[in-house]
């Protein structure tokens, strides 16, 4: 999982294909940075030279390019893992904030598609009304519903995965 | 022969031999190809597998065949069918990715373990398997009947031998490619014919007029009509109706021209009786049924019960979709718990464009095959729409074989779908040890289905499926719902509740044909009980388990936290493979495909 691109990128309704490391150790191996070990000088040159007028030779690296940071999030998983006290509670947070997500979306399809058997019953002569030759109700009943379905639907997998994404980047980043 | 009987049996062999060579081609490496697909499928391909599965005969010519009949009120049918995915994608699609069960008894058995419930989930599988093969069966019977003839028992027999090869032979190994390949040749099939015939009805509609669908009368006969009525019918008639009739009406034998009007009420015709009506007649229909077209058009008629049977309707299909055993099984071959919503959400889109096009069919088929309104049997109206508009010529025959090929590749997707899923189901879960094959598990499915459905009366395919839809939201749905989102369920419980659950649908299904058999129509609530069973089970499920006093055991901290932990938190790990996948590749399953490819 490359980190970086995940947590900069500003755009968060973002298409993320599936994650070839998943299920692994979700590092990447961390390489270390490679100084140059430059060797002093020769064993043999100590005893002709002055020292103070030939100090040994040493490469001062003032870059190291990127730096692997502490991990705190290794500790924070463990403690998902292992069910401490704090880590019982993060997940319990957890499933609750998705329940409450889901119930929400679960009652705004109630609202929207459950409402219409009782609209239709309640009010005989708006399901009778006509728009430009076709049965209201049958636009009602008979197309509207789906592309109203299938954006409740995009519109869940959307909230659910920032929601998700927020609880790893705090995990991630607990100091 | 005639040419369209050619045409509808070559459409049905090319589909099962491409369907049965894709399956064959793909499917090289035995055992594994779930754990390799895992890692490749993407989610709309996936979607595509999974839609190809789901959009079974019930819904390609039941959801025609039953906004034919009950025009508005059968369309909550394709409403619920789609609304299902939704209620999927919201409280089971990723936790359940996560969990890492395959089938409802591994993840019954993860979550609520204990004696006994991998034995009584299997069952219930079986049973909603073999509720939800029924309609496929009998969408065979009557394909065949209406295309070849015959007896009614070869259709049903054909499409079960033509499983059990797709599924003993390997076919369906594969599934994610030939089920794509089903699904679009499943769109294709619906959505090309519909467009011809929507052209064809405004091209001919200011000229030769069909009757205006938006009238208060009853539609009438395009052309002079003959109808052979096979079995007693009870039909209503709107206005004053001349007909000829050969045969027995109101119990009289009768046998030249007869006039029907509606003060004399119900208008009882006999068996083997043949009606002629001449084109422009109204057109009688069954009892029970809308009659005029305003009354078929609006949604609004009916008292507080029909009101409660749609609402009733719409909680089976809503929350039985999470309970189907060949829906879950594809769940396994997402990668994660992100790419199974997405595979969802896809799924929704595509069964929700796919639903429009069965809805214009019916209305077409009201204008231009009443006829069937009269002998009950609008579920073939598919089969026969093509030829009533476009004529017998090469046009109506290539109509016809396009929508036979949808229609078969949809009754064998299912069918084989779950005759395979099924069988490793019972194979792990409910036949002893010595017996634990697969193949045994396919053939007791396909042939218990068979049997129940050459027994089961006749009724719409739509309203049959919504049993199977019933049976698996009032037991599978409870369990999976509160398992995943509630700690405190336990094994009592979930017995309890699918217990109970099942023990409502099955009953009702029971009254119900009790019912017909009588020759009454049962009670709105035995024909729909899903409004009383789901509530139940729900309640039982929560109450059993408040009751029981064994804690929680700690592993289903550990499980509640690997179905709700996001994905790149790293907690999903796949268990190694279900038992019944292992055991494939030891048994004869894949043995002809290890020795044909070397």
């Amino acid at each position: 999982m490359d980190d970086a691109t995940r947590t900069s990128s500003p755009r968060w309704p973002r298409v993320r294909t599936p994650d070839p490391t998943l299920g692994r150790s979700s590092r990447p191996e961390m390489k270390p940075v490679s100084v140059e070990r430059v060797p002093g000088a020769p064993a043999h040159a100590k005893a002709d030279v002055d020292p103070p007028t030939k100090p040994k030779r040493q490469r001062i690296v003032l870059d190291d390019g990127p730096v692997a940071p502490v991990r705190p999030y290794l500790h924070s998983r463990s403690e998902l893992a292992q069910q401490t006290s704090w880590g019982a509670t993060l997940i319990a947070d957890q499933i609750h904030g998705l329940l409450k997500i889901g119930v929400l979306f679960a009652l705004l399809t109630v609202a929207v598609v459950g409402g219409l058997p009782l609209v239709m019953w309640l009010l005989p002569d708006f399901a009778r009304l006509e728009v430009v030759g076709v049965p209201l109700a049958w636009l009602l009943l008979g197309v509207a519903p789906f592309p109203v379905l299938g954006g409740i639907g995009l519109l869940f997998v959307r909230v659910t995965e920032r929601h998700e994404r927020a609880f790893v980047d705090m995990i991630e980043h607990r100091g | 022969m005639t040419g369209l009987q050619i045409a509808a049996a070559v459409a049905v062999v090319v589909v099962a031999v491409v369907t049965y060579t894709l399956g064959r081609r793909s499917a090289t490496r035995s055992g594994q190809d779930f754990d390799f697909a895992r890692r490749t499928v993407r989610s709309r391909r996936n979607a595509a597998a999974m839609s190809g599965e789901y959009l079974c005969a019930a819904l390609f010519i039941g959801i025609t065949g039953v906004v034919l009949a009950e025009g508005a009120d059968g369309l909550w049918y394709p409403i619920g069918f789609t609304a299902g995915f939704v209620a999927l994608l919201i409280f089971v699609a990723a936790p359940l990715r996560r969990s890492g069960a395959y089938t409802m008894p591994d993840f019954i058995d993860a979550r609520v373990p204990g004696a006994g419930m991998r034995g009584l989930a299997s069952l219930v599988a079986a049973l909603i398997g073999v509720l939800y093969l029924l309609p496929q069966l009998h969408g065979a019977e009557l394909a065949a009947r209406t295309l070849f003839g015959g007896p009614d028992w070869a259709g049903p027999v054909a499409l079960t031998v033509l499983v059990l090869i797709t599924v003993l032979g390997g076919g369906m190994r594969a599934i994610t490619v030939t089920l794509a390949f089903q699904y679009w040749l499943k769109m294709f099939a619906i959505i090309a014919p519909t467009l011809v015939m929507l052209v064809v009805f405004i091209g001919s509609a200011p000229g030769g007029a069909p009757h205006g669908i938006t009238s208060d009368d009853p539609p009438v006969f395009a052309r002079d009509s003959t109808i052979r009525i096979s079995e007693p019918v009870t039909l209503r008639v709107e206005a004053p109706t001349k007909f000829e009739a050969h045969g027995e009406i109101a119990g009289h034998p009768t046998d030249g021209p007869t006039t029907w009007s509606p003060q004399r009420g119900p208008l009882e015709v006999g068996a083997d009786t043949t009606l002629t009506f001449e084109a422009g007649a109204p057109v009688p229909v069954l009892a029970g049924h809308p009659a005029g077209n305003a009354d078929w058009l609006d949604p609004s008629g009916g008292d507080v019960w029909d009101l409660l049977g749609t609402y009733s309707l719409l909680l089976a299909l809503v929350l039985g979709t999470m309970g189907l055993p060949h829906i879950l099984v594809r769940y396994y071959t997402n990668p994660d718990g992100i790419a199974a919503r997405r595979t969802t959400l896809h799924v929704l889109l595509f069964v929700g464009i796919f639903a429009v096009f069965p809805i214009m069919l019916a209305v077409l088929s009201r204008l231009y095959v009443p006829r069937l309104l009269v002998t009950g049997e609008t579920d073939t109206a598919l089969l026969l729409l093509p030829s009533a508009m476009l004529g017998g010529g090469l046009a109506g025959q290539i109509v016809t074989a396009v929508l036979v090929a949808g229609i078969f590749s949809a009754v064998l997707a299912a069918a084989s779908g779950l005759v395979f899923s099924v069988a490793g189901v019972i194979s792990t879960g409910v036949l002893p040890e010595r017996l634990r094959k697969q193949q045994l598990g396919a053939v007791l499915v396909a042939a218990a289905a068979l049997a129940m459905a050459l027994a089961a009366p006749r009724i719409d395919l739509a309203h049959t499926l919504s049993h199977a839809f019933a049976l698996a939201a009032s037991t599978f749905c409870p369990v999976l719902v509160l398992g995943i989102w509630w700690r405190g369920l336990k094994a009592k419980g979930a017995a309890a509740a699918m217990v109970i659950g099942a023990g409502l649908v099955l009953t009702a299904i029971g009254l119900e044909v009790a019912a017909l058999q009588r020759g009454e129509e049962a009670p709105v609530l035995i024909q729909h009980p899903a409004l009383v069973s789901v509530p139940v089970a729900f309640f039982v499920a929560i109450a059993v388990s408040k009751m029981s006093r064994r804690r929680v055991p700690a592993d289903v901290d550990d499980l509640m936290l690997r179905m709700h932990a996001p994905d790149p938190l790293g907690f999903l790990r796949d268990r190694s493979f279900p038992r019944q996948t292992e055991e494939q590749t030891r048994s004869g399953l894949t043995r002809h495909r290890r020795h044909g490819h070397g």
